[in-house]
């Protein structure tokens, strides 16, 4: 008899954190969101939407690349060595013009990406420790290639970090556009789903013939563009490049966004909508704390809260 | 040829007769690499440069070195067990900002307050590691967070630099002894203690079990909860004397250190042979990768015209090659 109780209770707990899994972002996003418009003066106006927006664009950009590459059991501690990277890069080509100088940050994004990539696919190098020598050393590079912050002057670029489309910013409307296409790529490609398939079960992806080693490459590269693109719009926005500061800790806003949305490390399943959510969440959170004179230190130590329930939730369970 | 793969591959019968010295030399090389490697780095920085084998700039590398070197043994009992802490640095510049902020009641408070709130936090890691299976990556990320809000908070936003002003607690970092500093003998002591303690005891071994095969060891009855909520006890503790002491050294709790500490111990320890996988390794090759990269840095140092930001991408480029070579070598083994 106590036997069934403890059972039905345990069953109970599988059920509600497979619910919290599956919607407790969008719940606490929808929480967070009301007790703002309740308690916070001025938060719903036009301008404080479009700050909060242009500052988590970059996030959710770098977020929906690292969903991707933990999607296939990975992890890219790279993401903000190489949006600093692009920053030196940018503003190094930018007497080319606007449009060769982006291009330039991006190829250079692709390049460390397939570096890490390559370790990654073809040697059998842990993910965590390739692209933790990237961390490292493209960080190191970037100083070394613009060794302080470096103001320019060009407008195509400032108008790329500034100009606004109906009243959208650029910078905002190119992460919605990127978070499209990475679901529909996701859902409707093959590629999305050979992707789901290496993270689920990599032997058996191997056996049933799939490309195994191109797909994880191609995953690391698509990872280090999307990140250069990050970096190269908030230069845009920054309107200076300071390969210094730009990016630190990006990996670990990026991780807790893909984590905090429902992706499971373990990989094998990707949700960019929740990622996307994730992102949200902690800038509405780390926002609310701010405009209620809660200092940095609760915002992190709140954050490192929801981390860990995120994580609990999403954790692998026996019934999987 | 994936992980997978390669387990099907040596669980093929094994023959006994092979010629196994290929093996020998690939497995102590990947053991004692870093040693040749800093014994090389070495030499060639003595014929390079006449500045480098100096008194003097030994002292400062052994000096500069012994608080990474603290930090990198708890990590290599972490990685060994096949796990891994990010939360070290964090710790690391709480514990010297508790340790100043306790400084006025004496030495043994400045020691006894960053222990304590470090090794907690270290047990809570712990625990939320062994009994709930959370990955180890994630929960020392929420702890890097953590620890640094509640540094934070302490310290008044980071605007509140406490100073040590007891000569007894400056001592713990300042006192000298034929030329070098107390922390270089507390961690040359801590680190002959953790090498008896990995591979004499039976914590040691049940530390390399759980990181060898974590099933096999609950199948053979090693309690392994207790083992790896110990491992992350340790790590915590070290990282809070390590802070300590340096708050000892600089006379005051600098708030602005320790951003990104653990991925220089987390290379340190790979360089020095331990395997991230787990199961493998030792605190002399970590001693070795901590030097190592202490005498990299003093060498560019010494070519003057390079910047800081050089030595990261010495130090990346590094730690590339380390893996890559250790992944060759451990294959050669498997062969």
């Amino acid at each position: 008899m106590s036997d069934l109780t403890l059972n039905l209770s345990q069953l109970h707990r599988e059920r509600v954190l497979a619910w919290l899994q599956e919607y407790g972002v969008y719940v606490a996003v929808g929480a967070l969101l009301v007790f703002n418009v309740m308690f916070t003066p001025h938060f719903l106006s036009a301008a404080n939407f479009r700050t909060q927006l242009v500052q988590v664009s970059p996030i959710v950009i770098v977020s929906l690349a690292m969903a991707l590459v933990i999607g296939t059991q990975g992890i890219d501690l790279s993401v903000g060595s190489v949006m600093a990277l692009a920053a030196a890069v940018v503003v190094l080509y930018l007497g080319y013009g606007a449009v060769p100088a982006i291009v330039a940050a991006l190829v250079a994004g692709a390049l460390v990406g397939a570096t890490g990539g390559a370790l990654v696919a073809y040697l059998d190098i842990q993910p965590i420790v390739a692209t933790l020598a990237l961390l490292v050393g493209i960080r190191g590079l970037a100083n070394v290639l613009v060794p302080q912050l470096r103001e320019f002057r060009n407008p195509d670029l400032i108008a790329l970090g500034s100009d606004t489309f109906l009243g959208v910013p650029f910078v905002v409307l190119v992460a919605a556009a990127l978070t499209v296409v990475v679901a529909l790529v996701v859902r409707r490609t093959t590629f999305g789903r050979q992707i789901v398939a290496i993270g689920g079960n990599r032997a058996a992806s191997e056996l049933s013939g799939l490309p195994v080693r191109p797909i994880l490459l191609a995953v690391y590269v698509i990872s280090g563009v999307l990140a250069a693109g990050a970096g190269v719009l908030a230069t845009a926005r920054l309107q200076a490049s300071d390969p210094t500061s730009l990016g630190l800790f990006m990996e670990l806003s990026a991780i807790t966004a893909v984590v905090v949305g429902g992706t499971p490390l373990s990989g094998g399943r990707i949700r960019v909508l929740g990622t996307v959510m994730g992102a949200l969440l902690m800038q509405l959170l780390s926002a609310t704390l701010i405009k209620h004179d809660l200092p940095q230190s609760w915002t992190q130590m709140v954050q490192a809260g929801i981390i860990l329930v995120a994580v609990y939730a999403t954790r692998e369970r026996g019934t999987r | 040829m994936t992980d997978d793969t390669t387990t099907l591959a040596s669980s093929t019968p094994w023959v006994p007769d092979r010629p196994a010295r290929w093996e020998r030399v690939g497995y102590l090389l990947q053991q004692h690499g870093a040693v040749i490697v800093l014994v090389a780095v070495v030499g060639f920085g003595t014929i390079a440069f006449d500045s480098f084998a100096t008194a003097e700039n030994a002292r400062s590398i052994v000096v500069s070195s012994s608080f990474l070197a603290l930090i990198a043994i708890g990590m290599t009992f972490v990685i060994i067990s096949g796990g891994i802490d990010l939360s070290v640095g964090s710790l690391f510049v709480l514990g010297g900002v508790l340790a100043a902020y306790a400084s006025p009641a004496g030495p043994l408070a400045a020691l006894a307050l960053p222990l304590a709130v470090c090794g907690a936090i270290g047990l809570g890691q712990g625990l939320l590691i062994a009994r709930t299976g959370m990955a180890p990556f994630i929960v020392t990320l929420a702890g890097l967070l953590g620890a640094r809000g509640l540094m934070l908070a302490i310290s008044d936003e980071g605007a509140t630099t406490y100073l040590v002003r007891d000569p007894a607690v400056a001592a713990l970092g300042q006192a000298e002894l034929f030329g070098l500093t107390c922390p270089v003998y507390i961690t040359i002591g801590l680190a002959l203690l953790g090498m008896v303690l990995l591979q004499r005891t039976r914590f040691g071994q049940n530390v390399y079990a759980v990181g060898g095969n974590e099933e096999a060891a609950v199948l053979m009855g090693v309690p392994v909860v207790r083992t790896k909520v110990l491992v992350y006890v340790m790590s915590g503790l070290l990282a809070g004397l390590a802070g300590a002491l340096n708050a000892a050294r600089l006379s005051s709790g600098v708030t602005i250190l320790g951003i990104g500490l653990e991925l220089d111990v987390i290379a340190a320890v790979v360089i020095g042979g331990t395997l991230l996988t787990g199961g493998a390794g030792g605190i002399l090759g970590t001693m070795a990768g901590v030097l190592l990269l202490g005498v990299i840095q003093s060498l560019i140092n010494q070519v003057g015209t390079l910047t800081s930001a050089f030595q990261q991408v010495v130090s990346g480029a590094f730690l590339a090659l380390v893996v890559i070579a250790q992944r060759q070598l451990s294959k050669a083994q498997r062969l």
